[in-house]
């Protein structure tokens, strides 16, 4: 949001200033500038949604930091100055107008304001595309859906969205209850079983958003985290072309090999990659998942050694997910097999 | 004192004394004898029985060390908690024990040390500053601390055994239902914490009644310590929000044991159930927590400032309204489950209407030191210290109550940050303040004032260098209960910072327990006196049996305003200046305007409640751990203590059934009816129960709510309604014989005890018929608990009452046997009168759920 862009920025200084995070005031370019990967604040915001909220944010902190100073003023005023110069704070006047009267005031200018911020986050344009999201312990199963609600294209741990136009966003859960949380482009939603919680929001301009989920939910609730991926109508549309198509077919010996011991393995009881024998549900779809950036929801970069390893020894980075760790593969075996995920674009 | 005549009495009596005329002083000096034979009676047990007293001076100090003791243990476990969080990617301890931690951090902060320490404080300050001799009813504070002694101490060993709970403090079911808490971890936090807070409802019950009946004669409401107030409004808090908990507890544990499906959304029933319920209790608990310690701070700034708080009549108004406002506010813990935008703009809205009585306690405490000259000594610090965390914890929780910041906050280090900086700065300030304030009242030398310091300048500056960081890393988005985080996230740093403040914190800790080590001497028989010039009772000079004579008040800071009041109290010149009774005794007085009424005769030391307390804590253990057989034992051990301990009570007139406790002011030695404690007490305790009765009603309409369908449509799948019929002509019928007792026991003795005996008797197979109706009608039906949320909580609704009229069938025979050995007549009748007022509330709440199961559903066509 332009208008908070400055805010945004002061907020990056102090951040830094601090040792933490220098990542936050680089501007991101491109679709794969990586730049956003690893910010997730609620103060670098690149939607209309979540700008609102920074704005609001800031106009509260700059309001409370006011208020503090004049508490801490006023005690030290009762404490310190000449007893006639404070009388004036002695009688049920100076209660009532700054225990009862200010705060009456200004509260009931901040909730006006949070109603009319309410009302312009929730309602909004009909949205260019629905997508459902449902948590799993710890990952998020993503389908694209249509109007009828059928669905069209699964995925999972990262959502690809076009820039400009809202999403509707349909959040289900498949166990226990979850939270879909996207900071810098909106605030979160529960996802609560037996209900299911609609938001809308969009993406001002292309990148790569991190999430998390919010909810405690078990053993590696730390652990389940996923991408929004916004991209210009154009490239989202080519995106989806290929992602609504079946898995690539190998083309070099060595992963076609791969692609065999996926399936000797018995790797499609849990997982589908469409276009092959594999159509598990139980595990998240791996179709396309050498075009995601990350595996393990979110947890380890996408590349051939983190697949490896993730192939092993899931439990041992992930203690207690459903995936269990392959140590009876080694070497060439282990190798194909990553480099057949990988190759899967 | 000077010679004063009080003309027409002070008394609030049904005899005819009521306008007798009171002459006071008493004559001095005090005959020979009486003061040896006050303390004789007084005098706690020795050696190993030391742990049968039930003086609150003893059980007061005792209380708050087991609750300070908890505080340290959940402190270390949040040290333990930091230290894994130092780093990005740190391997400390695995996912699993982090888990428990967080969960037992947070549940033994708010369950074993933040409420019971407020209460505990109150068992022991409460009849120190109303100028009674104890709490009216001793044994009930001494089982509530033992059972909460024994039951935590258990509760925290399950962290030894890996068997430590780790859904979280607030158990958001369904991760912690049977599917996917298979484990007994989760049956510890329900069935120890639904435990303990029975403890916490009995200490509320106790306080009360002791703020309303027991104050110096002449306390009338206007001139109440703030504290006293403050204790009222925590302690009817305790009695409206505690039964939501139980009942949530209660709800998933049979979820959990029989698979009842009151929360699993497939079956009918619903996770935000839970959520209700659980927030209900929740916010109220917040207020619960910071009230009693906003009392203190009442009464610390006043007497630091050596002037009176300013605007009283304000502070009492924001205290009420904070507690009716409290109930209010629950939804804001739930913004971002998706409920409709109507519902969270009033909860927003009511959420920060909540701030306006903080503020103007903030600021009368303001004026008062702007009246007088503050005294900067270590409690002052520690208030100051409160005055700037608790400040800045209300403004962030203002900006949390705003819908769409806490889309963002929620759930994040901001709210962690957030909720540390209000309990903290709003409870465990005001609480240390209290320690180096009130010591000098328990312990024969006052803590120290350099160790003080020390400890304050590590607290505060620990806290908000660990604390303040948290507001920025939640902004950064970094997500609470999380065990590890990625390095690349960048909240290492910030981490850090947090960390090595927390261990600021417990540096500071550490140097306080060292100071209480090395001064803190209680239970000499003395103690170091009133070293602040303070203006309130509790400073008057006592010992274990508190002031030597009762005095009359006319002003809030009696010691300021009455001059020699406390050489006129020790050397007698009061009322009640031995033990007139011969026994342990103190004065109950009008709960409005404190006249006196009668005199209570208190027991002394105990063995039984402190069985029964350890016998309650085995069986609530022993069904944790499944040990069915032993915790069957225990619990019919446990209420043998019971009854034990209740026979004692109730003791009738003493020898003299009026007795001139000075001045010429003559009270009954008994009283029965609503002049009674114990009839305030079965109030109290009525609605505790309505108020758990309330929230299974509530349950049914909010399951059907959100599952309409699975209601029965037509009468088919109800049972006949002659069930429901015959189940209330029974209810009626044992409330008329209990009624038809109740008169003819106002003839005995003049005629025979057996009409009462017989009515009594029968009126228990008639009011376990009606409940066993109810059953079987249900069973005539398809229905079946574990069918569906309408199944489970129609039944449990049977249940509950099923339990209920247990109870009765047990106090009904208890009130014959109390007959049959003569315990029980036309004056002496208070067992029944309890036994008779709950019965009657029983069947009542037995009409009011046939009403909702049979009619409701039959209206819907």
């Amino acid at each position: 949001m332009r208008r908070s862009r400055f805010l945004a920025a002061s907020l990056s200084c102090l951040t830094a200033a601090i040792g933490s995070i220098s990542a936050a005031s680089a501007q991101p370019s491109a679709i794969l500038d990586r730049a956003l990967m690893w910010i997730q604040s609620t103060m670098v915001t690149y939607g209309p949604s979540a700008g609102a909220i920074e704005t609001l944010s800031w106009i509260m902190f700059i309001g409370g930091t006011l208020i503090f100073l004049l508490v801490l003023g006023l005690t030290a005023f009762a404490m310190f100055a000449r007893p006639e110069r404070r009388r004036w704070m002695t009688n049920r006047t100076f209660i009532i107008s700054l225990g009862i009267v200010f705060p009456v005031v200004t509260l009931t200018a901040l909730l006006i304001y949070g109603l009319i911020l309410n009302r312009t986050i929730v309602t909004g344009e009909p949205p260019a595309l629905r997508i459902e999201v449902v948590g799993e312990r710890w990952w998020w199963r993503v389908h694209y859906v249509d109007a009828e609600g059928e669905i069209r294209l699964v995925s999972a741990n990262e959502i690809r969205i076009p820039t400009g136009r809202p999403i509707e966003f349909v959040l289900k859960t498949q166990d226990v209850i979850h939270s879909f949380w996207v900071p810098s482009l909106a605030g979160k939603l529960d996802m609560i079983p037996g209900d299911v919680n609609v938001t809308r929001f969009s993406a001002d301009r292309p990148g790569i958003y991190r999430g998390q989920c919010a909810e405690y939910c078990g053993e590696q609730h730390a652990l389940m985290a996923f991408y929004v991926v916004a991209m210009p109508q154009a490239e989202f549309d080519a995106w989806y072309a290929v992602e609504a198509g079946p898995a690539l077919e190998p083309t070099i010996p060595f992963i076609a090999r791969g692609r065999e011991l996926f399936i000797e393995n018995g790797c499609g009881a849990c997982h589908t990659v469409r276009g092959t024998p594999a159509d598990g549900v139980i595990g998240p779809d791996l179709t396309h998942i050498g075009s995601r950036l990350s595996i393990a929801a979110g947890t380890y970069p996408n590349n051939i050694g983190t697949l490896a390893g993730w192939i092993s020894s899931a439990q041992h980075l992930k203690p207690d997910n459903l995936m269990p760790s392959f140590g009876n593969l080694q070497g060439e075996e282990l190798r194909a097999i990553a480099a057949y995920l990988e190759s899967l674009k | 004192m000077s010679d004063t005549t009080y003309e027409g009495g002070i008394a609030d009596t049904r005899a005819r004394q009521q306008d007798t005329p009171v002459h006071l002083p008493n004559s001095t000096p005090r005959p020979e004898g009486e003061l040896e034979r006050l303390k004789q009676v007084w005098r706690a047990p020795r050696g190993f029985h030391f742990l049968s007293a039930v003086n609150n001076n003893y059980v007061g100090v005792w209380y708050v060390g087991a609750a300070l003791l908890f505080f340290v243990l959940a402190g270390a476990l949040a040290l333990i908690i930091r230290t894994q969080l130092a780093q990005p990617e740190f391997r400390l301890i695995g996912h699993d024990l982090y888990n428990q931690l967080f969960t037992m951090h947070g549940t033994i902060m708010m369950f074993l040390f933040a409420v019971p320490m407020v209460e505990a404080m109150g068992v022991y300050l409460l009849p120190n500053m109303q100028a009674a001799r104890d709490l009216p009813f001793p044994r009930l504070s001494a089982y509530a601390f033992w059972a909460y002694f024994i039951g935590g101490t258990a509760f925290f060993t399950s962290l030894f055994f890996g068997l430590a709970p780790n859904g979280g403090w607030f158990m958001y079911p369904p991760l912690t239902s049977y599917k996917y808490s298979p484990g007994i971890n989760a049956d510890f936090w329900l069935l120890g914490i639904g435990f303990i807070e029975i403890s916490a409802i009995a200490g509320a019950i106790e306080i009360i009644v002791g703020i309303l009946k027991t104050r110096a004669p002449g306390q009338s409401l206007d001139k109440l310590p703030i504290y006293s107030w403050a204790m009222l409004i925590f302690a009817l808090m305790i009695v409206f929000a505690f039964p939501a908990i139980i009942t949530a507890t209660l709800l998933l544990e049979i979820e959990r044991a029989f698979h009842w499906p009151f929360f699993i959304a497939e079956q009918g029933g619903d996770p935000l159930l839970w959520q209700h319920l659980f927030w209900f209790f929740g916010h109220p608990e917040v207020y619960v927590i910071f009230l009693p310690a906003a009392g203190m701070v009442s009464m610390m700034v006043p007497t630091m400032a050596q002037t009176p708080l300013s605007g009283y009549r304000l502070v009492v108004l924001a205290i009420i309204a904070t507690g009716f406002l409290s109930f209010g506010l629950w939804v804001h813990h739930m913004f971002t489950t998706g409920l409709p935008t109507l519902s969270l703009n009033f909860f927003s809205a009511a959420s920060m209407a909540v701030a306006i009585p903080s503020g103007i306690q903030v600021f009368a405490w303001i004026s008062t030191i702007a009246s007088g000259k503050l005294q900067m000594r270590t409690p002052t610090y520690f208030l100051l210290g409160f005055l700037f965390i608790f400040v800045l914890g209300g403004l962030t929780g203002v900006m949390v109550a705003v819908v769409p910041f806490d889309w963002q906050a929620h759930d994040t280090y901001f709210v962690v940050a957030h909720f540390h900086y209000v309990l903290i700065g709003g409870m465990v300030f005001p609480i240390f303040a209290a320690f180096y304030y009130w010591a000098p009242t328990a312990s024969s030398r006052p803590l120290s004032e350099t160790l003080g310091k020390w400890v304050f300048w590590l607290m505060f500056i620990g806290v908000n260098v660990t604390f303040f960081t948290m507001h920025i890393t939640g902004l950064m988005g970094m997500p609470r209960r999380t065990y590890t985080y990625i390095a690349e996230m960048g909240w290492g740093t910030l981490n850090m910072i947090s960390t090595l403040g927390s261990y600021m914190i417990g540096l500071g800790v550490l140097i306080f327990l060292v100071d209480l080590a090395k001064n803190f001497r209680p239970f000499r028989g003395e103690n170091a006196g009133n070293v602040w010039n303070a203006g309130t009772l509790e400073w008057l000079p006592s010992e274990n049996y508190q002031t030597r004579s009762i005095p009359i008040i006319t002003s809030r800071e009696p010691i300021w305003d009455q001059p020699n009041l406390a050489e006129d109290v020790k050397a007698g010149r009061y009322f009640l200046p031995g033990a007139q009774t011969g026994g342990r005794e103190t004065i109950i007085t009008s709960p409005i305007d404190a006249r006196p009424q009668y005199i209570l005769q208190l027991p002394g030391p105990s063995w039984p409640t402190v069985l029964a307390a350890l016998f309650t804590a085995c069986f609530f253990l022993g069904l944790t751990i499944k040990l069915y057989i032993p915790a069957l034992v225990c619990g019919i051990l446990a209420i043998a203590f019971v009854i034990w301990w209740l026979w004692g009570s109730d003791p009738g007139p003493a020898v003299d059934p009026e007795i001139d406790v000075g001045g010429g002011l003559v009270l009954p030695t008994y009283m029965t009816g609503s002049m009674s404690h114990s009839w305030w007490a079965m109030i109290v305790l009525i609605l505790v129960t309505g108020t758990v009765f309330a929230c299974l009603i509530f349950s049914y309409f909010f399951l059907w709510t959100v599952n309409p369908d699975i209601w029965p449509r037509s009468g088919e799948a109800l049972p006949w309604f002659g069930w429901p019929i015959g189940a209330a002509l029974l209810y009626v019928a044992s409330s008329a014989l209990i009624w038809f007792a109740g008169r003819r026991l106002s003839h005995v003795p003049e005629r025979s005890s057996w009409p009462t005996r017989i009515a009594l008797i029968l009126a228990v197979p008639l009011i376990l018929g009606a409940v066993s109706l109810e059953v079987l009608g249900q069973l005539s039906t398809e229905v079946r608990p574990t069918d569906s949320g309408y199944g489970a909580v129609v039944y449990m609704l049977s249940s509950f009452q099923g339990f209920f009229v247990t109870v009765l069938s047990v106090m009904a025979l208890y009130t014959v046997a109390r007959s049959l050995t003569g315990r029980l007549n036309r004056v002496r009748r208070s067992t029944f009168d309890n036994t008779h007022l709950f019965w009657h509330y029983g069947v009542a709440q037995g009409l009011v759920a046939l009403v909702v199961v049979h009619i409701f559903p039959r209206l819907l066509g």
